[in-house]
């Protein structure tokens, strides 16, 4: 199995995809099952989607946020009044297409040195199939934004980070390059920056010796508009992604997330991430 | 006889000294004027956000200050911004070409070269100026992009089976 790359996934990878696929909660700690017992009431609807937080945004009146980009004034902190996600359905995402990841290395100026196994990737394509139905799949993956990241966790210095509105970022001044959160990041999102970098993109500053992943295109979103990648699958008419507002009932994401439904990838893990799939089927 | 060599010896001592001064003020003189002072790029007709001397003692602390905040309060329309700096400073020369950090006639390296302070902003940065997304460019055309995919969705009656 390859990635757009050409990078063999391994074993681990392919067994990990396809635990995906029917990921059932398996060991459910005491702690989970406390917080999840808590907010029993709301979160019924299915294993591994936890809808307690659309049902606190409606409680708190995030209704008036009808628009699923930002419209915070920019002299004003982020709050957690947001929830920027994705929801990916891939059903229409082509096999073979690699619009998004283009779109993305150009927004960020990523440039790889052809050495597809240490070159930095914010989003890649993968291919699945399955190996009891022999059903093929093709989807994007990147940073999921969870909302208890295992490398904010483990990050020594804290240059790991989720902002209040749900971004996971790396704050490079503070990063030491340790690559801890490498090891810790289930999805393989991050990379680490081996080399001198030129030209870079005024609104992605990146060099060497930090770990860099998908900022789900923070700047653009800090000024009102949507991920680099979402444009490009909806330009090509693909219309594969959505971007939104995962608190705002009214939002796309969440009137397709309430319509449809949406998985999380590795949802055993109970991460509560801010990208969805649909269309994981076996 | 006696005093009046005290004197002569006074005298010429006061001349000695008085032309070493002279010869000291000379040479500091044509010093100073062969000191290469850096070149510093003051766009015409505009001023600075703050005063000269308040800008050039504590401009670190602006940035400082304000890179926190954008990092993590996402708070992006702050004037003392190392991108608002280089926006206004780097600017293309008679050629059309803009100098890179590495070369003495950009503006953060003419001076930091000439104080040998250090900096490693453009490690990661951009060291020279290029177009901000602007709000409001994208909203109306992403209206009509998630319209279009919700349509497209509804249109094709497929519901996604989980």
């Amino acid at each position: 199995m390859k990635d757009s790359n050409g990078t063999t996934l391994d074993t681990k990878t392919m067994v990990d995809t396809t635990t995906m696929m029917d990921a059932e909660p398996v060991n459910t700690s005491r702690r989970e099952f406390i917080s999840k017992a808590a907010v029993a009431g709301t979160i019924t609807i299915a294993p591994g989607i936890l809808l307690h937080q659309t049902a606190h945004a409606a409680k708190s009146g995030a209704g008036n946020l009808n628009t699923s980009v930002s419209t915070r004034p920019l002299d004003e902190d982020v709050s957690d009044k947001n929830r920027w996600g994705m929801l990916i359905d891939t059903t229409k995402c082509a096999n073979g297409c690699t619009e998004c990841v283009d779109a993305c290395n150009k927004q960020n100026g990523l440039s790889g040195h052809g050495r597809p196994q240490s070159d930095t990737q914010y989003i890649r394509k993968v291919s699945l199939k399955s190996k009891s139905t022999g059903h093929e799949l093709s989807l994007p993956l990147m940073c999921q934004h969870c909302e208890t990241a295992p490398c904010v966790d483990v990050c020594p210095t804290g240059a790991s980070f989720v902002r209040a509105d749900g971004i996971a970022l790396v704050d490079k001044h503070i990063c030491i390059g340790c690559r801890y959160c490498m090891m810790a990041c289930p999805y393989k999102a991050r990379s680490f920056v081996h080399e001198d970098v030129e030209n870079q993109k005024l609104t992605a500053p990146r060099g060497k010796g930090t770990v860099e992943a998908c900022t789900m295109c923070v700047t653009r979103v800090d000024n009102g508009g949507i991920p680099a990648c979402v444009e490009a699958c909806t330009a090509k008419n693909h219309n594969a992604m959505i971007f939104g507002d995962l608190k705002d009932p009214n939002s796309p994401i969440s009137q397709e997330l309430k319509k449809h439904g949406g998985k999380q990838l590795r949802s055993d893990l109970a991460l509560n991430t801010g990208v969805r799939y649909q269309g994981l089927n076996e | 006889m006696t005093r009046f060599l005290r004197q002569a010896g006074v005298l010429v001592h006061t001349l000695v000294g008085f032309h070493a001064l002279i010869g000291l003020m000379l040479l500091s003189n044509s010093a100073l004027a062969e000191t290469p002072l850096p070149k510093i790029h003051v766009p015409e007709g505009k001023e600075c956000i703050r005063p000269e001397h308040e800008i050039i003692r504590n401009h670190m602390k602006y940035i400082l200050h304000e890179r926190d905040e954008t990092m993590h309060e996402g708070i992006r329309n702050e004037p003392e911004s190392l991108a608002n700096c280089i926006n206004c400073h780097v600017t293309p020369d008679e050629n059309g070409e803009i100098a890179g950090i590495e070369s003495d006639e950009h503006f953060c390296n003419a001076c930091h070269q000439y104080a040998a302070v250090q900096i490693d902003c453009f490690q990661c940065h951009a060291d020279r100026p290029q177009k901000y997304i602007k709000r409001g460019k994208q909203i109306s055309s992403l209206k009509q992009q998630l319209n279009n995919t919700l349509t497209a969705r509804d249109a094709s009656g497929e519901g996604v089976n989980q």
